[in-house]
């Protein structure tokens, strides 16, 4: 059954130097350790990011007026406890910031695939542990650098999270874009380098280590969403890093890459010949892969889990593959449907419209690939498979509007509305934050060898199901009736008086949603200690991970490695007693094995 | 005060949590529970399911009922506004068809076959046929609506410049906009932002020597003659700015150093627009709203009433007053356009000689 039982006792794997409290909990090289510094680390952030997104809403639904809360957080940028024009923007950009890289990216990227890669194909550790663990403290020093921006004279990065210059670009222009910007790209070009670092780690491990009959078509879906997405942030993440230190060139040393012809507080710059539009372009070469860095990994997560708690196979394996293998390619040349408005030429607008519209194929593959295996299974209802199901279907309802958003003939008239923000925050904030939840709840007892409370999970869920929805979906409607993003108070506008109402009920459902996410923090950090103790095999899962002991040991498994004899969806297979079969456990006298 | 509210609802919510908190982990004491579903969770859990999907059912309904007049569908005021218009309520009956179906299916399928011990799944791995089906519709629906699309936008985006368009530019700067007429020539001048001259009231860097530029008109607000196309040339000064005119169906980027344009036609005149059913029940409807929040809307300097206008607002963020960045559009006659524009200085006579 387990691996254990076909190995020899002998150690050939070398990892057993002493380890000190440093090298154990900071400075590990683990890479179970190393997730886990990604998880909390992603966590803490996240608390943050929310934070600003509900200070946001405050101010939002109640514009211009006094709130003792702002007072205390805010300082004074909140002066009798009335929040600053300029602090809204940057809690709008430094939000943004936080949950795309830090949460979505690090948090739920660095954690899973930190953990799974080598649980998963039978390794006994990243390929190097070293850039592992550097991976992890440049991401953790680009987190305090981002943060510490909220301390310097003119407050952080204001210029939205896309930061176009020439607004990013010029100090005057605005108060963020002085050491506040500074600040960030230091940040960002630190974090693309952690980004790259865990990246190439993860696609080398994943080709060069997986274990004996680890063939790639017997990959759990999870890897390839990991594999996949760690090779898009190596294609997309330097092209952003590029756009960062030309623009850190604009700022700093006089170049005109993307500035030209500014006349701004009475004097004319000397910027000539730049273009902002060439900052948007290589921007969102990164922008819009990074939406699928964000959101593959989390549908390889629900792949996993969706299998796993439905007893059965996932449906069409290989067509998911190709999807997330479609996605991936595709992501890469649809960027422009980022710039239908900006200026660039209209035939690049058709020609983007084209390929975008082409994404929702594969979207639609994968969507209707989870529905039927969901049919006919034997659902277990844990936690993590609510959150999957409850991926799913953000995944719809978001992604039916990339129809509209993608269409540069309807983009024009929505573009930087409340629209978009619906559309992006239902389709990759809460469908990839889901994912997160439903990693988290499904790996806690392989992480921490304990349980999660699953009634508190249940209770996190359906609050968070229904605040979610509450949120995001009148927030649609807001932005067909024409009321842009970003904007601090709508008051100026009698034209979108009739909308204050609903602001107001999307803030109370976003307030109600942030403090159920305490749900899970205290479920997460108490059952770190107190949870109840897992056993080896809890979800009755077929993937490798679940056959190393529940102590964690440096090397992963005692003995040798475990061989994989089948793919890891052999759930409810006739012809086996139980309704699940381990990857490590051979094909029995006869069995065919799934021609995939 | 609602300051003072907003942190006792705050408080309470926390402390109902922590008591919730409380309560689940005494109801665990001495349970054997081992934290995986068991076949009374599949069930409650299956007909929360059903529950959800009634949810999701119901808000989209509501939202329907309370928001669904969707001003950017209808009423357009532009020509190839209405074209827009008819793709975007295709494009929203294709979303919510798809919606429809498969939030049933997702939810029902969790409802029905939530998990019972000694049952087992049936296993069912592939089938080429269902993923040729699904595949195949979505491609013939994208199909459909990307060449509709894209025969939409061609035509928007391609400005035909032999029906003689009146030329506007749009200027942006932090944080108001200004238009330049062509004036009688309807050719704008050569501008450039380092021709800007503010002790001469050259305020958009208009080129003096240019003849072209002479009669060119600046004003502050963008008055249009219906019926005609108006070609916008947009430039900023400054930083990006988005000129949107949602009414219109229009949008267009503000670069500085490049000159971006976008071509309509104004087809309602801002006076025939306030007599249209629909806009009276809206503007009704705030003015409801403001009547109700007047103390603190005249505290604020505002004009009680609202009436009516077509805007052009600040898209693209551009700074602290990004959020106040707006210019009142007023579609006329030609005739009132004709005796507006009488009453506008030009450019050589805006100047301010010393």
């Amino acid at each position: 059954m387990s691996a254990n039982a076909d190995t020899h006792s002998h150690d050939d794997h070398g990892h057993h130097h002493k380890e000190t409290f440093v090298t154990k909990y900071i400075f590990s090289q683990d890479h179970k350790m190393i997730a886990k510094q990604y998880l909390i680390t992603g966590i803490l952030m996240g608390v943050v990011g929310v934070l600003m997104s509900i200070l946001m809403r405050m101010q939002i639904a109640w514009p211009e007026q006094p709130n003792a809360l702002f007072e205390a957080l805010l300082g004074k940028w909140a002066p009798d406890g009335v929040m600053d024009a300029d602090i809204y923007l940057a809690l709008v950009t430094i939000h943004g910031t936080i949950m795309v890289f830090f949460v979505l990216t690090a948090g739920l990227s660095g954690t899973f695939s930190n953990l799974l890669i080598p649980l998963q194909i039978g390794a006994r550790d990243m390929a190097s542990g070293f850039l592992n663990m550097v991976s992890y403290w440049l991401f953790f020093t680009s987190s305090v650098i981002m943060i510490s921006s909220f301390f310097v004279e003119f407050g952080p990065a204001a210029a939205g999270w896309t930061i176009y210059p020439p607004l990013s670009a010029l100090p005057m222009a605005q108060g963020g874009s002085g050491m506040g910007m500074t600040l960030w790209l230091v940040s960002m070009a630190i974090f693309i380098a952690s980004s790259l670092l865990g990246s190439l780690n993860y696609v080398v491990t994943v080709l060069n280590l997986r274990t004996k009959g680890m063939s790639m078509t017997r990959l759990p879906l999870t890897i390839w969403a990991f594999f996949v997405t760690a090779i898009i942030g190596v294609v997309s993440f330097p092209v952003l890093l590029a756009a960062v230190l030309l623009l850190i060139m604009d700022r700093s040393f006089g170049t005109s890459f993307f500035l030209s012809d500014i006349f701004i507080q009475g004097e004319v710059l000397h910027y000539q010949g730049g273009s902002p539009v060439l900052f948007e372009h290589l921007f969102w070469f990164l922008g819009h892969p990074e939406v699928y860095i964000v959101l593959l990994p989390a549908l390889g997560i629900s792949s996993e889990v969706i299998a796993t708690n439905s007893r059965k196979p996932i449906f069409g394996y290989r067509a998911m593959v190709m999807s997330i293998l479609a996605i991936a390619f595709l992501s890469t040349i649809v960027w422009g449907h980022h710039m239908f408005v900006s200026g660039m030429n209209p035939f690049l607008g058709s020609v983007f419209t084209f390929t975008t519209l082409l994404i929702a194929i594969p979207s639609a593959v994968k969507a209707f690939n989870y529905i039927t295996t969901l049919w006919k299974g034997n659902l277990q209802m844990n936690p993590a498979m609510l959150f999957s199901i409850g991926l799913v279907s953000t995944f719809i309802t978001g992604g039916l509007t990339g129809i509209i958003l993608g269409d540069s003939a309807l983009d024009i008239n929505v573009h930087d509305t409340y629209f978009v923000v619906a559309h992006f925050h239902l389709v990759m904030g809460i469908s990839a934050l889901y994912g997160f939840f439903a990693g988290v709840y499904h790996w806690f007892p392989k992480m921490f060898g304990r349980m999660m409370n699953k009634n508190l999970g249940y209770l996190h869920f359906w609050v968070t199901a229904i605040c979610a929805y509450g949120v995001f979906f009148p927030m649609h409607f807001i932005g067909m009736a024409g009321l842009p993003r970003r904007y601090y108070t709508n008051t100026n506008f009698p034209l979108f008086d009739d909308l204050a109402n609903t602001n107001v009920i999307i803030t109370m459902f976003a307030i109600v949603g942030a403090i159920f996410q305490f749900v899970f923090l205290y479920n997460f950090f108490a059952s770190i200690f107190f949870g109840k103790k897992a056993e080896q095999n809890p979800w009755r899962s077929n993937t490798l991970e679940w056959t190393t002991p529940v102590e964690h040991i440096h090397g992963n498994w005692p003995g040798e490695l475990p061989h994989v004899h089948r793919w890891s969806y052999d759930y409810s297979k006739p012809g086996h007693e139980e309704d699940f079969v381990p990857q490590n456990v051979p094909l029995y006298d006869g069995e065919e094995e799934l021609q995939h | 005060m609602t300051a003072f509210l907003t942190l006792i609802i705050v408080l309470f919510i926390l402390v109902a949590i922590w008591q919730m908190v409380k309560i689940f982990d005494l109801a665990q004491v001495g349970s054997s529970d081992s934290q995986v579903a068991t076949d009374k969770d599949n069930k409650i859990n299956g007909y929360m399911m059903m529950g959800f999907l009634v949810f999701i059912y119901a808000i989209t309904i509501l939202s329907f009922w309370y928001l669904g007049d969707l001003p950017l569908t209808s009423n357009a005021a532009s020509e190839h506004g209405t074209e827009i218009d008819k793709l975007m309520i295709i494009s929203m009956i294709v979303i919510f068809i798809v919606q429809t179906i498969t939030q049933f299916l997702l939810h029902y399928f969790a409802f029905k076959y939530k998990g019972e011990k000694g049952r087992k799944a049936l296993f069912y791995a592939d089938n080429n046929t269902l993923e040729a089906i699904w595949t195949f519709i979505p491609v013939i629906v994208l199909a459909g609506l990307i060449i509709y699309g894209l025969f939409t936008w061609t035509s928007i985006m391609n400005v035909d410049e032999t029906d003689d368009p009146l030329i506007v530019e749009l200027y942006a700067q932090q944080f108001n906009w200004k238009a330049r007429y062509g004036g009688e020539d309807n050719t704008l001048g050569l501008a450039n932002v380092r021709l800007i001259d503010i002790d001469r009231a050259n305020i958009l860097g208009v080129d003096e020597s240019d003849p072209y530029a002479q009669d060119d008109v600046i004003t502050q607000e963008l008055h249009l003659p219906v019926g005609r196309p108006v070609l916008f040339k947009m430039r900023s000064q400054d930083v990006l700015h988005s000129a949107y005119m949602p009414h219109f169906r229009a949008q267009m980027n503000c670069v500085p150093g490049m000159i971006t344009q976008f071509g309509f036609t104004p087809s309602v005149t801002t006076a025939d627009m306030r007599q249209n059913p629909d806009i009276q029940e809206k503007v009704e409807n705030i003015n409801n709203i403001r009547l109700a929040n007047s103390v603190e809307i005249e505290a604020k300097g505002q004009e009680l009433l609202y009436e009516f206008d077509y805007l052009l607002l600040c898209n693209k963020i551009c700074g602290k007053s990004h959020y106040n960045m707006q210019m009142k559009i007023i579609v006329e006659t030609q005739e009132e356009y004709d005796a507006w524009m009488k009453e506008q200085k030009v450019f050589k006579n805006s100047l301010i000689n010393n």
